[in-house]
């Protein structure tokens, strides 16, 4: 899933600080999930908000929505009504959300409530962790299905660097594990420590960001 | 003869190496190159140039390995693919061998968020063990890593790090066989302050007949006082500090730098005895003026000329 976050109070405040009548837009899938932007978090809040501007003399009108998901055109078009009836709209969805909103609805500031933070996993109450980079060219099956990418600090293919220690990565000791530490305790235990013998070369970058803006196109899918 | 450079003249001799380090200053004066140089030259068979070492912006290696070939000292470069992607990485190796800089060390990098810049992108484009790679198919292919043909020679005798003491310590003597399969000439590793476990790596590295495909060079470091060693045990990952260590620093009390370049010459005798150790690197910190004093001490002076 993807993961995220909501933006400190006074910044999405500042945002829309010009304006008399706004829509909160939540999404529900997976900023539902990680309590970020879903039905839940656009009540909050569109309250906040009107409470906020309340205190300043300043009135605003807040209309709430959430929609399945926000990254779809089929649930993004039958918002059109709604959103003719704002200046601007609040999307709580994450960065593909607002962009979306913003691409069927040219007309209209989009400002976003989220800061996207990674694709992910909640391990724990309130705790969501990194699992891929979306790098464009699956590794795992080269390390036991634990992504060096992702969850080394520093990408390395060929096992760890010096900074580990006793499973924890000096980046940040307290909260990141050493991700090799992952991949050498799992390959030990299924017995496949040969596979850490092999030489990885150099990455080809090119299916990551680093090939320029990607698109997946599905000939026989096309119309 | 890979590179011709004395460091590799001194290994291929059978002779114990010794090197040392310089960390390059925070401005462009090189005047403070030139004190460290003098208080260096005659001590060492080469002198390691760290490439912004914990991510905190210097003068860069090659600038100051230029520095140095020019004053008659053998510089080796350090290079880290933190800063750099495999195109800077391999402009940087010609110009490094155009300005005669013949030695290089091949580094992931410290990460960015120790230095003075957190804020930075990183690149890690390559890993230690495919810089490594890299400047093989250079200097032995004569090719890029594109593929595309380079008309010069490029002698580099190549080096790397190895850190006996990160975890998961069963898995560093693979990393080192990774970096001989790459294509290393020699290792220098961290700086030892645990001899029964680098004694047990270096066990585990023979073992695999591994100190006959590389030369390992044993890193030191003289302790300042019972407070630095406090730290590095402490703030540095991978580097654990014996107690015994401490406590003689902490006995000593203000001359504590007479004790630790005791110590340091004491660990420089019990690591000519390990098997499969060929030299040390001694990394005396901001404290050149240590080296001379060591060198003598450990009985490793005058250095060869081969």
């Amino acid at each position: 899933m993807i993961v995220a976050e909501r933006k400190p109070f006074s910044e999405i405040l500042e945002m829309v600080a010009n304006y008399n009548k706004i829509l909160v837009l939540g999404c529900g899938t997976c900023v539902t999930v990680c309590y970020a932007g879903g039905e839940k978090e656009v009540g909050i809040l569109a309250s906040a908000l009107r409470m906020a501007r309340a205190t300043k003399d300043k009135d605003i009108e807040v209309l709430e929505a959430t929609i399945t998901r926000q990254c779809e055109y089929e649930y993004v078009d039958p918002l059109k009504e709604l959103i003719d009836q704002v200046e601007a709209v609040i999307s709580m969805g994450c960065g593909i959300g607002v962009q979306t909103i913003a691409e069927r609805f040219p007309q209209k500031m989009i400002y976003p409530a989220l800061n996207t933070k990674h694709m992910g996993v909640p391990v724990d109450q309130g705790v969501w962790a990194e699992r891929c980079a979306a790098c464009g060219q699956c590794v795992l099956h080269l390390f036991g299905a634990i992504c060096p990418i992702a969850r080394c600090s520093k990408s390395l293919l060929n096992g760890p660097c010096g900074g580990s220690e006793k499973g924890k990565c000096e980046v940040d000791p307290a909260n990141i594990e050493c991700g090799w530490q992952l991949i050498y305790d799992r390959l030990k235990q299924l017995n496949r420590l040969d596979l850490l013998e092999v030489n990885i070369p150099p990455k080809d970058w090119t299916t990551s960001r680093d090939g320029g803006v990607r698109k997946v196109v599905r000939e026989d899918m096309k119309k | 003869m890979k590179a011709g450079s004395n460091l590799e003249k001194i290994l291929n001799s059978g002779l114990f190496a010794v090197t040392a380090e310089l960390g390059p200053p925070k401005s462009a004066d090189v005047t403070v190159i030139d004190k460290k140089a003098e208080l260096l030259k005659g001590y060492c068979d080469a002198v390691n140039l760290t490439d912004n070492q914990t991510a905190i912006v210097r003068m860069s290696s090659i600038s100051a390995g230029s520095i140095l070939v020019r004053k008659g000292l053998e510089p080796i470069m350090q290079m880290t693919c933190r800063d750099r992607n495999r195109i800077a990485i391999q402009s940087d190796f010609l110009g490094a061998s155009a300005l005669g800089i013949k030695n290089c060390l091949c580094l992931t990098g410290d990460h960015q968020v120790f230095g003075n810049h957190p804020q930075s992108k990183n690149v890690f484009d390559l890993d230690s063990i495919n810089l490594i790679a890299t400047l093989k198919k250079m200097r032995d292919e004569k090719k890029f890593l594109g593929g595309d043909e380079i008309s010069s020679d490029m002698p580099f005798f190549i080096g790397a790090a190895e850190n006996p003491f990160g975890d998961p310590f069963e898995f560093r003597v693979v990393r080192l066989a990774k970096k001989i399969a790459a294509g290393v000439d020699f290792i220098q590793t961290q700086s030892i302050f645990d001899m029964p476990k680098f004694k047990k790596f270096m066990q585990m590295v023979c073992d695999r007949g591994l100190d006959e495909k590389v030369s390992i060079l044993a890193g030191v470091i003289p302790l300042k006082s019972a407070g630095m060693a406090r730290y590095m045990k402490a703030n540095v990952a991978g580097v654990d500090v014996a107690d015994e260590y401490i406590e003689r620093m902490a006995a000593a009390g203000k001359k504590g730098r007479d004790e630790g370049i005791k110590i340091c010459i004491e660990m420089i005798q019990e690591l000519r005895e390990v098997p499969g150790v060929k030299g040390v690197h001694i990394m005396a910190i901001e404290w050149e003026e240590a080296i001379a004093t060591i060198a003598e001490g450990a009985g490793l002076l005058p250095r060869p000329t081969v």
